[in-house]
């Protein structure tokens, strides 16, 4: 893991249900058994080190899961520890912006945490740089593609999550303290796509030149 | 041998415990409370994997209306949530039940990937105690228990000591207990576990490689409470020793929630 330099101490959280059109696929859902409520507060997963893959390398594939979701998400690396802050003032806490897949295993159920769905070795590939909170701009503007063997398979656009970049800062942060190098992700896209071992993922923002392309390719498993 | 990581004037030590005082490296003995206590854990260089169990004895599943679970609970944490022996953790205002948790916690001492049960104690490198607290309050059932019940600011008291395996022949045969200003409010034995040490460390490392320095928190027996600020909680696991706490209110009081702070700011 010591290709890593820009997220060297940190813990990476991911968000579940923050693009609208993802929670208004579930919203009939979210009053029934077991949820019995939507989420008042951001729903948070973690993506644990064991989990980190650099730009360009294969992810392995268990022998167990024929396809994996891809994440395509825009990731927020904190730089000055944010504890309880104000929307208003939360960007100031972002060191930069880098690209993430946060692969899992496909579940249909988000009651209990996602630990064998979601942190597989290998499963978040970050990359291929960090890329400076000036460069990138208002965060909302970001549209990334997801790329299969070179065919366009989804949009995430991020003017769509229902908590913005700094909301999401400031309502995580109200209950736990980002740290310098923790990493918040902006929230996954809608109708997330599937790939299988052989194929070859590409990310990348629309527009955003500078945060490059997180290149993937998925490997089976060795029986 | 039993050790510990501590500030003490001015800097931050190992130490091992000897006669009752903390032996430093460099040869100074100190009193136990004449220092800060750190998690007893080396630093290591990329966070470390914390996996906690929930509902791992049955007892428990029964007490929060649970049946059983058929396969280990499971969540994780942040390191921002650990904190040293002898700590404060807050207890946000307003709410309701805010219980302790006392857990064996497994701390691993080498790579592992794909270890079968036999072979599951060679990974791990010591025990310590932990209080891994929730705020009930903060529930919901996506995800649950959620990041905002399980993973807060001091939220996971952990130490004193970090306790070489070659101490602790059996660790599925210890008695816990927990007291609240000195009154037994929990008690268990680590052989009540639904899932035991050796099966959980197989069945993480099936999907992920653990490694050193990583922790297995690894659930709490029945008899939790709600705890008030100013009560003293100490966590004791046989062979391990006594993880002392003390709840406190939030430093800011009272504390504005953010969107009372945004709403005052326009």
């Amino acid at each position: 893991m010591n290709a890593f330099p820009i997220l060297a101490a940190g813990t990476v959280y991911g968000v579940l249900l923050n693009a609208k059109e993802e929670w208004d696929a579930w919203a009939a859902q979210m009053s029934e058994p077991p949820y019995q409520a939507p989420p008042q507060a951001p729903v948070l997963y973690i993506k644990t080190a064991n989990t980190w893959s650099v730009c360009g390398s294969a992810i392995v594939v268990p022998a167990r899961a024929p396809e994996v979701e891809i994440g395509a998400s825009l990731a927020m690396v904190i730089g000055t520890a944010a504890q309880q802050v104000a929307a208003a003032e939360a960007l100031a806490h972002v060191a930069g912006y880098v690209l993430v897949n946060d692969l899992s295993l496909p579940h249909a159920s988000y009651y209990r945490p996602p630990v064998k769905y979601k942190n597989l070795d290998g499963f978040l590939g970050i990359g291929p740089r960090l890329v400076t909170p000036a460069e990138v701009g208002d965060p909302a503007r970001v549209r990334l593609e997801v790329r299969v063997d070179g065919t366009l398979r989804q949009t995430v656009d991020c003017a769509q999550m229902l908590r913005p970049a700094a909301q999401l800062i400031a309502d995580v942060s109200e209950f736990m303290t980002l740290r310098r190098g923790d990493v918040l992700l902006l929230g996954l896209g809608a109708q997330r796509p599937l790939a299988r071992a052989g194929q070859r993922i590409e990310i990348r923002a629309a527009g955003h030149a500078a945060l490059g392309t997180l290149t993937h390719t998925l490997v089976a498993e060795a029986a | 041998m039993k050790r510990a990581r501590i500030a003490y004037d001015g800097a931050i030590h190992d130490a091992t415990e000897h006669d009752g005082r903390l032996l430093l490296t460099d040869g100074r003995r100190v009193d136990f409370d004449a220092v800060v206590w750190l998690p007893p854990l080396a630093p290591v260089p990329w966070p470390r994997t914390i996996l906690a169990l929930g509902l791992n004895y049955a007892d428990h599943a029964k007490e929060l209306a649970f049946k059983a679970p058929q396969e280990p609970l499971v969540f994780l944490k942040g390191e921002g949530s650990l904190i040293g022996h002898r700590a404060h953790t807050v207890r946000p205002a307003g709410v309701d039940t805010m219980h302790y948790e006392c857990e064996l916690a497994v701390v691993i001492g080498k790579a592992a990937k794909k270890v079968k049960r036999a072979d599951a104690y060679d990974f791990v490198a010591g025990y310590t105690v932990a209080n891994d607290y929730a705020i009930r309050d903060y529930l919901e059932n996506w995800y649950r228990p959620n990041l905002r019940v399980k993973n807060r600011d001091t939220g996971t008291p952990l130490g004193p000591w970090l306790v070489d395996t070659a101490d602790i022949p059996n660790p599925m045969n210890l008695a816990l207990r927990t007291t609240v200003n000195g009154k037994v409010t929990q008690s268990g034995s680590t052989r009540d576990m639904i899932f035991d040490l050796p099966f959980l460390i197989e069945y993480f490392s099936d999907f992920m490689t653990l490694n050193p320095g990583d922790l297995i928190l690894t659930g709490t027996p029945d008899g939790v409470v709600d705890c008030q600020p100013g009560d003293v909680i100490v966590t004791e696991i046989e062979g391990l020793g006594a993880l002392m706490n003390t709840i406190t209110a939030p430093a800011l009081t009272p504390t504005l929630s953010q969107r009372e702070r945004e709403k005052a700011s326009r």
